[in-house]
């Protein structure tokens, strides 16, 4: 419901989408409230393919365009996602993962990552991954992810999971800046001026690598200029949970109880997944030397957490796949081990 | 301060309505809060919960380790959640249909017989409503009056009786405490 309403506020003009659980709040307000905007459209299209493409279409057109899904509908809209990355297009796409893989369960997960970070579809691309940790960020992160897509003119994931997806909380909607995105991308009919193609066929080799090298170029400036997160209790913290999304607000729950008897455990949080903030978790590690990655999967983006840290320090894993939301005290025992074998030779890297 | 409610209960007895209207007083009271529902595959007569969060700071986790206050509609809910609540915590058992008890001891239980109240009221199905009044009575922070308004917000339009009938119900359960 917050994404639909921050969306049209953003001025989303197009949601096209399939049922699925645990997402359908969103597609139900878009069915309802799409209609009451000028010029909104609403499409509860015949599968999830079909939905990304009519995306595509939309996006094309000039239009800033949405669709959504949880985890096995998000792998059938590759498809579609990969296209819009060859095209240049821009679009959000909301990802509610839940327990996988295959058809899984309906309960919240984080075992998407890979998929949404590494580009998903096939082909030389990435998306740009946004991860919401609370109501008020579900609704200011899908202003935002509207306004990187249309920058950078590549699609943008909020990345989020069943348990974001149901929860409420009082939130604030802000002001939507205004758009800004030259009609020249835009195919509404050349008339008499020149016509204009996008395509996502290029042929001769020569000049496909052309386009996969412009494309990486992009990519490098977005992750140059783009990365966010939060530090959360990092002053003089001995140990560094890193986690996002649910696993991150469990996180927070866990330090404020571990903070009662003594234990300094800061959290850092990936707010975007791509790009990483490979940088600043870079520098956290001149000072800390013990870090703990906890997801709701068996270990994603504690890839990304090495590959940032490059054997610089300690690092663990703590894992809850398939469903499973720890509670706050569950995942506090969890880290007060992990905090008495800090600093000790051979731990897992 | 930081307090976590679980309200449990049937699926059907309204517990996601007084919690999800619970949560919303609070906000108009001026706390911080969290809204998180259990969802499943459910139906109707299954079980359903949700969790409150209320507090003067920022909430760092929705999701509740040890809830200080439980309202257990049936007996699957006291029998889940007697092993979670907060030691010195409080539970709200609608006895009427209810004979499961916990076995803590270093918990308060307070037993609501809500079905027969709000039968005495006019409406058995009013039971949801009684048990917050109960619930508020114990737990002070939301004044009644903030909480019937945003009852009736989020009911909405619905008729003038209903909105008669609930706050009566209420009243029977914040009367029934001490």
């Amino acid at each position: 419901m917050l994404i639909g309403e921050a969306a049209i506020r953003a001025g989303c003009r197009f949601y096209a989408g399939y049922p699925i659980t645990p997402q359908n709040e969103l597609t139900e307000y878009m069915s309802e409230n799409m209609r009451k905007v000028k010029d909104g459209i609403f499409i509860q299209s015949e599968s999830e393919i079909a939905a990304i493409h009519m995306v595509t279409g939309a996006s094309a057109a000039g239009v800033r365009a949405m669709t959504s899904s949880s985890s096995p509908g998000i792998s059938l809209k590759q498809d579609g996602i990969s296209s819009l990355a060859a095209c240049e297009l821009p679009a959000v796409i909301v990802n509610m993962m839940r327990g996988g893989p295959g058809l899984g369960n309906i309960a919240p997960a984080q075992g998407d990552y890979f998929q949404a970070t590494r580009g998903g579809g096939h082909g030389d691309y990435r998306t740009i991954v946004l991860a919401p940790a609370s109501c008020q960020e579900l609704a200011d992160l899908t202003m935002d992810a509207f306004d990187l897509a249309d920058e950078y003119r590549n699609p943008a994931i909020i990345l989020a999971d069943g348990m974001m997806g149901q929860m409420m909380e009082p939130t604030v909607f802000k002001k939507a800046k205004p758009r800004n995105y030259s009609e020249s991308f835009m195919l509404r009919g050349a008339g008499k001026g020149k016509s204009k193609i996008i395509k996502g066929l290029v042929l001769p080799p020569l000049e496909m690598e052309e386009h996969n090298w412009k494309l990486a170029r992009k990519y490098q400036v977005i992750s140059d200029k783009e990365t966010r997160h939060e530090a959360f209790n990092l002053d003089n913290a001995e140990l560094v949970v890193v986690a996002y999304g649910t696993a991150a607000r469990i996180t927070k729950g866990a330090i404020k109880r571990l903070g009662e008897s003594g234990l300094r455990v800061g959290l850092f949080r990936p707010i975007t997944l791509w790009p990483f903030p490979v940088k600043a978790l870079r520098e956290l590690s001149h000072k800390v030397k013990n870090f703990l990655v906890f997801e709701m999967s068996t270990g994603q983006m504690l890839e990304d957490v090495r590959l940032a840290l490059q054997g610089y320090a300690n690092i663990d894993f703590h894992g809850r796949p398939g469903g499973v939301v720890p509670t706050p005290a569950e995942f506090a025992i969890a880290v007060e081990r992990e905090f008495r074998d800090k600093d000790t030779y051979g731990r897992q890297f | 301060m930081l307090v976590k409610t679980i309200f449990s209960g049937f699926g059907g007895q309204g517990v996601m309505m007084i919690g999800y209207t619970f949560a919303h007083g609070a906000m108009n009271a001026g706390y911080h809060v969290t809204y998180l529902p259990s969802y499943g595959a459910e139906v109707r007569g299954g079980t359903a919960n949700c969790t409150v969060s209320v507090a003067d700071e920022e909430i760092a986790s929705p999701v509740a380790s040890e809830p200080e206050y439980v309202v257990a509609m049936n007996n699957p809910s006291v029998q889940t959640f007697q092993n979670r609540i907060a030691s010195n915590g409080i539970m709200l058992i609608n006895s009427s249909i209810t004979d499961a008890r916990p076995n803590r001891k270093d918990i308060t239980v307070y037993e609501i017989p809500a079905g027969e109240i709000a039968e005495k009221i006019g409406n058995p199905r009013a039971s949801n409503v009684v048990m917050i009044g109960a619930l508020l009575k114990k737990i002070g922070m939301i004044p009644p009056e903030t909480y019937l308004n945003s009852l009736e917000t989020i009911l909405g339009d619905k008729k003038k009786a209903v909105a008669e009938t609930n706050r009566r119900a209420f009243a029977a359960g914040y009367d029934y405490l001490k």
